[in-house]
């Protein structure tokens, strides 16, 4: 199968208008020595059927939370996402447009991501938001990268208890912008702000994740407080989902919100394409990578959006442009908007409560010991069960239970330790059969 | 019941919309109205390789089995997405000509990013990391390239272009040395010429123990026919959103692959997937890796799509590149008398026009001819880019349209053209009929209205606008 339209008689009609007799001569600046002189090596064309049955094999041989009840999270959430979501991505004009550079052609899409904008920047209390990040590690090290250039520091501050992830990529980043990392342990499940306070001195900022990695409720406005003193700026990763209940993070003076974007709206999809989420203070504006977009009006007076900013970009600034972003996460940012107009306040407000209420529920019905006795979760926790996590995962698996993440794979010290999440979607009898599979696991 | 203690507790709630569902379907429904896609009209944005989107793509990207695996699944239970990305990376391996191949990052411009840093790590374990901090990149480069070197903490070293559109060889020669790390090249260039010295080029960047990036945006002309390994490149990224079809989505998503040479392999992101028989699983303990520059293995949908479109065509990979080469010489050749060909040869799947003599003749722009194709039905190309070409029009048609579309582009191309010297206001008025005109981006860059402000909204509409787009790349 393919997808061309040229038939041979056009062919013909096409090389001779162009005035030569084969398609290889239009591949004559290319040295002999350079070309490949064989066929590809890749198995024979597909038509749509055999494409389908060939992926439907491969889908087959994956577990999906359709077939196998989960409680993973750790960073990825199965929420409910609303049928009104798939139908507008799959609105051509939509899905089949690129970068709105021509606005004329492009409102659409411009005031989408306008609303985007407004709704990111309404969920986490901040002033500016760009059009969408690859994901919610990402836009950390994007954070970092403006505050490098917003107070002239070399130091980043990490708290251990931010998703290993997030921290595993800004120390990727890192060096290129000639930034030393320092990652805060966690104490008890939490970070201490007077540690944290200490380790800010002289940073450019300083990341924590809240709820953090652990599901825990940090001190956040203490932890954001202790930036503060040291002059560093305080940057919150947050779930879009946690912010109906949960404080925003420009309410306890933090300089700039990001956040994974995938509970709000997306499919889990294996990891991706999500989107991540950054807003800041407007102070920081001409400092944010990526796209944003701006209101203004035609000569008419007719009110329209473009593309604004540009010159902090790479197509106008090059070398010296905020980002090297360009394609980003729009489609995904796009569901995020569908997802939160959906959901309203009071929704989203809802999402929080019943999440935050069926973790209390599952809990006290699996009567596990806490890892954390003393703090406050949302929508996760973590728990101990005297066993290798691990262990218990792969015979929880064997019957038809994913009964959550193994803390050990990232933190030393905690192999018997199960993070355990809950979404809306899961119900209290999907909470007994927890109980009684591990109950039956851990009886072995 | 936890409760959220009342010092974190939300004060007041998000103003978010409130709508009932019908109101929220047609809200979108008229959003999309407003805007093009492929779907909508030809679309020859220069550089973005606007293809056509396979339908069957979305449908099996959305199969339960792909769509609703966590990402944190254990590998047995990922079996079917893992053998997926395994045999994708199997195939750009094959594509590219090189030897391994990480999924992981999210674009085209992070497969950039990611390629510095792999020569970074190289360089540093070869105890040469303080001594090569320079990276070469001609002035046709896409603007990426210039940021990702600042990203990665290299320094820039600009070559020029030469009178037949090729990297100026011996430029090149005087600005490579012992302090080189690399070269990024695109190649095809964004002039759409193959560079006719690339073999010499790999000799001099090989010849000073320096490493070679291709920049994969202009992959699609040459699959099948020439590969960036046999070329002499170390380091490949691949967007496969261009390339191999994954819809835009208005921005993004893409997913930007990048292929190694075996000496560079070691370094590449984890975690690695790996084979044993018939069974695949993930390995983290990769000791000189340089990290991770995304999560998870990256972003597995696009995957799905892409995957599923390489399998469409198999060996005939070779034929669209084919076609995507005679669709654009073909327009090249219905339009090179019209408007101004900076580089006299047969273009590869793009060509770049320049406008120039319509501006000095009747005071028309790029940007103009831009605006009034918008009247006959068409995106327009990518303007003022590259910028080694003043008014440049940068036209890439892609293999998926017919000649019937190709041809009615032309014609309004050649009636444009005649428009300028008979009506120029006609395209300095243009668009005609949208749902804007022009709009007036300076006052947007000037009063910086980035978000819905509620009661506090300014009102635009009553300061003075003027119909000032700036002249500056548009698309890329």
């Amino acid at each position: 199968m393919s997808y061309l339209a040229l038939t041979d008689a056009d062919r013909e009609a096409m090389l001779e208008e162009i005035g030569v007799s084969t398609i290889e001569e239009l591949f004559g600046d290319l040295p002999v020595g350079v070309r490949l002189g064989r066929e590809l090596d890749l198995r024979p064309a597909m038509t749509e059927q055999e494409l389908t049955a060939y992926f439907e094999q491969l889908a087959s041989q994956n577990a999906h939370v359709g077939a196998e009840l989960s409680f993973l999270g750790a960073g990825m959430y199965d929420h409910y996402v609303p049928a009104v979501v798939d139908a507008v991505l799959q609105r051509g004009e939509l899905l089949t447009a690129y970068t709105p550079y021509q606005p004329e052609l492009s409102q659409g899409v411009l005031q989408a991501i306008f609303e985007y904008q407004t709704a990111i920047c309404e969920l986490t209390g901040m002033d500016v938001s760009n059009a969408s990040g690859y994901d919610g590690t990402t836009v950390a090290a994007d954070a970092c990268f403006i505050a490098k250039h917003a107070t002239g520091r070399s130091k980043v501050v990490v708290t251990e208890a931010t998703n290993p992830q997030v921290r595993q990529v800004v120390k990727t980043y890192a060096p290129g912008f000639g930034l030393e990392v320092v990652e805060v342990p966690h104490r008890d499940g939490a970070t201490d702000p007077d540690e944290l306070r200490a380790a800010s001195e002289d940073a450019a900022c300083v990341i924590f994740q809240h709820p953090n990695f652990f599901g825990v409720l940090e001190p956040a406005v203490e932890l954001a407080a202790a930036a503060n003193d040291a002059e560093a700026l305080p940057v919150a990763h947050v779930d879009p989902l946690s912010l109906g209940v949960v404080e925003a993070p420009g309410r306890y003076g933090c300089a700039i919100a990001i956040g994974e974007g995938q509970p709000a709206g997306n499919y889990l999809s294996y990891g991706g394409p999500h989107y991540g989420f950054l807003a800041a203070r407007s102070e920081f504006i001409r400092r944010m990578p990526g796209r944003i977009v701006g209101e203004t009006t035609d000569a008419a007076g007719t009110r329209g959006y473009v593309l604004t900013l540009q010159t902090r970009e790479q197509h106008i600034r090059r070398e010296k442009a905020t980002s090297n972003i360009t394609t980003n996460q729009t489609l995904l940012a796009l569901a995020g908007l569908v997802y939160l107009s959906w959901l309203g306040p009071e929704g989203l407000r809802e999402v929080g409560e019943t999440c935050m209420a069926l973790a209390g529920h599952a809990m006290e019905r699996l009567g596990f010991p806490l890892a954390f006795a003393d703090r406050t979760t949302f929508k996760e926790f973590a728990v101990r069960v005297g066993r290798p996590a691990k262990d218990v995962v792969r015979e929880a698996r064997e019957r038809g239970v994913h009964p959550g993440y193994a803390l050990g794979r990232d933190y030393p010290g905690m192999d018997d330790v199960l993070l355990v999440a809950l979404t809306e979607k899961r119900t209290p009898a999907e909470i007994d059969r927890l109980a009684e599979v591990l109950a039956e696991v851990l009886a072995l | 019941m936890p409760e959220v203690p009342e010092a974190l507790r939300r004060a007041e709630p998000p103003r978010l919309p409130e709508l009932a569902e019908p109101d929220l379907v047609r809200h979108f429904t008229e959003l999309s109205s407003r805007n093009f896609g492929i779907d909508t009209g030809f679309y020859p944005l220069g550089s973005c390789t606007m293809k056509h989107n396979p339908r069957v793509n979305e449908r099996l990207a959305a199969l339960p089995g792909f769509r609703d695996v966590h990402p944190h699944q254990e590998a047995d239970g990922a079996q079917g997405a893992l053998r997926l990305c395994w045999e994708l990376q199997e195939v750009l391996a094959e594509i590219t000509g090189l030897d391994a191949v990480s999924l992981q990052p999210a674009a085209g411009s992070q497969g950039e990013l990611t390629g510095l840093m792999l020569m970074r790590a190289y360089f540093a374990d070869r105890g040469e990391g303080g001594q090569r901090r320079k990276i070469v990149i001609p002035d046709t480069a896409h603007g990426t390239n210039p940021a990702s070197v600042t990203m990665a903490g290299y320094e820039l070293t600009p070559v020029k272009t030469d009178p037949r559109g090729n990297i100026d060889v011996d430029d090149l020669r005087a600005n490579v040395d012992e302090h080189t790390a690399g070269l990024m090249l695109t190649n095809p260039s964004t002039l759409g010429l193959f560079d006719e010295n690339i073999e010499e080029i790999a000799r001099i960047f090989h010849g000073a123990g320096a490493l070679m990036y291709y920049d994969g945006a202009n992959l699609n002309a040459v699959c099948g026919i020439s590969r960036p390994g046999d070329m002499g490149f170390d380091i490949v990224h691949i967007n496969l959103h261009k390339t191999f079809s994954q819809p835009h989505g208005g921005g993004g998503p893409g997913g930007g692959p990048i292929a190694v040479e075996k000496r560079l392999e070691p370094f590449l992101p984890v975690p690695a997937i790996v084979r044993e028989g018939a069974r695949f699983g993930l390995d983290y303990d990769r000791p000189q890796t340089i990290g991770k520059v995304r999560g998870f293995l990256g972003p597995f949908g696009v995957f799905v799509r892409s995957y599923a479109f390489i399998l469409a065509y198999g060996p005939r990979l070779r034929e669209m590149s084919e076609v995507a080469v005679l669709n654009a010489n073909y327009l090249l050749a219905r339009l090179r008398e019209a408007y101004e060909l900076p580089f006299d040869r047969l273009c590869m799947h793009e060509f770049v026009l320049s406008a120039r003599p319509l501006k000095r003749e009747h005071g028309v722009t790029a940007l103009d001819v831009a605006k009034r194709l918008m009247d006959y039905g068409f995106h327009p190309p990518t303007v003022y880019f590259p910028l080694v070409v003043p008014e440049a029009l940068m036209i890439e048609p892609t293999e998926t349209e017919a000649k019937e579309t190709l041809d009615s582009f032309a014609d309004a191309m050649l009636t444009i053209a005649r428009e300028a010297a008979e009506e120029p206001d006609l395209l300095k008025s243009a668009p005609h009929g949208r749902p804007v005109g022009r709009l007036d981006e300076v006052k947007a860059a000037k009063r910086i209205v980035v978000r819905y402000g509620f009661e506090e909204h300014p009102d635009l509409a009553g300061e003075p606008a003027a119909a000032a787009a700036l002249e500056a790349p548009k698309g890329v």
